[in-house]
């Protein structure tokens, strides 16, 4: 008689953020502006965590802060890195910028467009930093322009020209091309048509599948439905002038 | 709910570096200057590692320029120690070299931009000569591998080649700065100074120039230092920020979070009168 033990795997914890705290000091008015306060959660390999609140909550703000473009003014970001544990509430910046390159993924509407670099380099070169070669870091560049639905016509010609949305999935291949272990989405869907939304959420797919963790603010959230694993809700703290 | 985290007043204090496994490739430590009676720099540290672009962002007479002057050789700080990773040289304080260890260590392992192009370039003659010049000094004597040298160099500067043979003088205000950063770059320095590059040229201009040095910095990872009063110049090109104030850095920090987040109130003012 065969008995079969079915041992529940817990996926490994990838981050554990403890009274993480934001304030903005705008020294110019005096004032604190209190973004977020305390929060508490844990996200896993392979989880998808939606943030939801009003606008104002501080959906965006914990998400930068995570990412360190914000300076957190209290507690703990516990980040699992391939090398031990580091919280990135007070990790050095040169540590920042290494998971950055390697780890940390942070997805945004806007592209940081540069002058005279064509949208497939542009694509390639996290792919590039990570040591691959030129032209097998074009080759899948060309194949993620293509599955997010820029025209062929585009992908040798400088993004800085194109229109709003053929930036943003231009942004968004280049931001996906790299499997991180944590990913931070801000709102990558908005103003997106449907065939680039469908990839992206089929890339998102495939990336949680393989363990990619990832947090996320979403517009509309019914795009991400399958996904959501938690979801957190934050609430516009309120303060009196001091 | 929690009460609020009202005590978390003060900023987080940062760890050393873990996960950056490389040593720094230029550190500066305790540096402070003095010219009679003005304090232009004080007590300054310095950390910038390899492949990395430091910006140094602050008004004149904030001492960034001064401090860029102490890290290529030109002025000795009176209090402070200054190491480059350079093999065999990383336990020398390169403050104790002597003149002429200075002036080859410069020629051999730094390279330098200036702002304006009579302090970095002969004027009068070709402008590949002053790209080999740099050769030269480091014992390069072979004229056809000069001449090809001071070619590729200025190539990567994306120097048009066929006016190599014309002087500095013939050449507009952007060229100048290739042919100086063509010399700049030609041995392949350890770190490259950049002082003011790009400052007081065509908006037009400036942006080729720096979609240059980024093209370098990305394809070769060199190590910059990169002073500028103009935060757009900082913000494209920067990983990394010190923000001085009269002789002092008020702030520092990752690019982004200098100007998303700006903690002190100088930093603040700055970047919100730029926005």
């Amino acid at each position: 008689m065969n008995i079969e033990v079915s041992i529940p795997t817990t996926p490994a914890p990838v981050l554990r953020v403890e009274g993480l705290t934001k304030q903005f000091k705008m020294h110019h008015l005096k004032r604190t502006l209190f973004a977020f306060d305390n929060i508490d959660f844990e996200l896993r390999e392979g989880e998808f965590i939606l943030l939801k609140g009003e606008n104002g909550a501080g959906k965006s703000t914990l998400l930068r802060t995570l990412y360190r473009s914000y300076l957190p003014r209290g507690g703990h970001a516990y980040y699992h890195t391939r090398e031990g544990v580091i919280d990135l509430a007070s990790a050095a910046d040169v540590d920042i910028a290494v998971l950055r390159r390697r780890e940390i993924g942070f997805v945004t509407q806007f592209l940081n467009a540069r002058p005279r670099v064509a949208a497939e380099e542009v694509v390639a070169e996290p792919l590039r930093l990570a040591g691959t070669y030129h032209a097998e870091a074009l080759v899948e560049a060309r194949r993620w322009l293509g599955a997010f639905g820029v025209k062929k016509q585009l992908w040798a010609a400088y993004p800085s020209t194109f229109s709003g949305g053929e930036q943003q999935k231009v942004n968004l291949a280049r931001a996906l091309i790299l499997p991180q272990r944590l990913l931070l989405l801000d709102e990558p869907t908005a103003s997106l048509d449907r065939d680039a939304r469908n990839a992206l959420v089929e890339r998102l797919t495939q990336l949680k599948a393989s363990g990619v963790a990832m947090i996320g603010v979403f517009h509309h959230p019914e795009d991400v439905t399958g996904l959501i694993d938690q979801e957190i809700a934050l609430k516009a703290v309120k303060i009196e002038d001091q | 709910m929690t009460a609020l985290n009202l005590a978390a007043a003060t900023q987080i204090t940062h760890q050393p570096p873990r996960l950056m496994l490389a040593e720094p490739m230029l550190t500066m430590r305790g540096i402070s200057k003095n010219f009679g009676d003005v304090k232009a720099v004080s007590d300054v540290d310095v950390t910038v590692y390899p492949g990395e672009v430091l910006g140094i962002v602050g008004e004149s007479g904030s001492g960034k320029s001064t401090l860029l002057r102490m890290m290529n050789l030109e002025e000795t700080p009176q209090a402070g120690s200054y190491h480059l990773a350079l093999p065999g040289r990383e336990d020398r304080d390169l403050f104790t070299l002597d003149r002429f260890e200075r002036r080859s260590l410069r020629a051999q392992h730094i390279g330098i931009v200036y702002q304006n192009p009579h302090l970095g370039l002969l004027m009068g003659h070709t402008n590949s000569g002053n790209v080999a010049e740099r050769l030269l000094i480091a014992g390069k004597r072979n004229f056809a591998e000069l001449r090809e040298q001071a070619r590729q160099s200025l190539d990567a500067s994306e120097f048009p080649v066929e006016r190599m043979d014309a002087t500095p003088r013939e050449l507009s205000g952007g060229m100048q700065q290739r042919v100086q950063l063509a010399k700049a770059i030609a041995l392949e320095p350890a770190v490259l100074l950049l002082d003011e590059p790009t400052t007081g040229l065509d908006v037009s201009v400036q942006a080729l120039v720096l979609d240059t040095l980024k093209r370098l910095q990305r394809d070769r990872a060199i190590t910059m230092v990169l002073v500028s009063h103009d935060l757009g110049v900082i913000r494209t090109m920067a990983d990394r920020v010190m923000v001085m104030r009269r002789g002092k850095v008020v702030e520092q920090g990752l690019a982004d979070q200098i100007f998303q987040d700006p903690q002190h109130a100088y930093t603040q003012q700055l970047v919100h009168a730029k926005l």
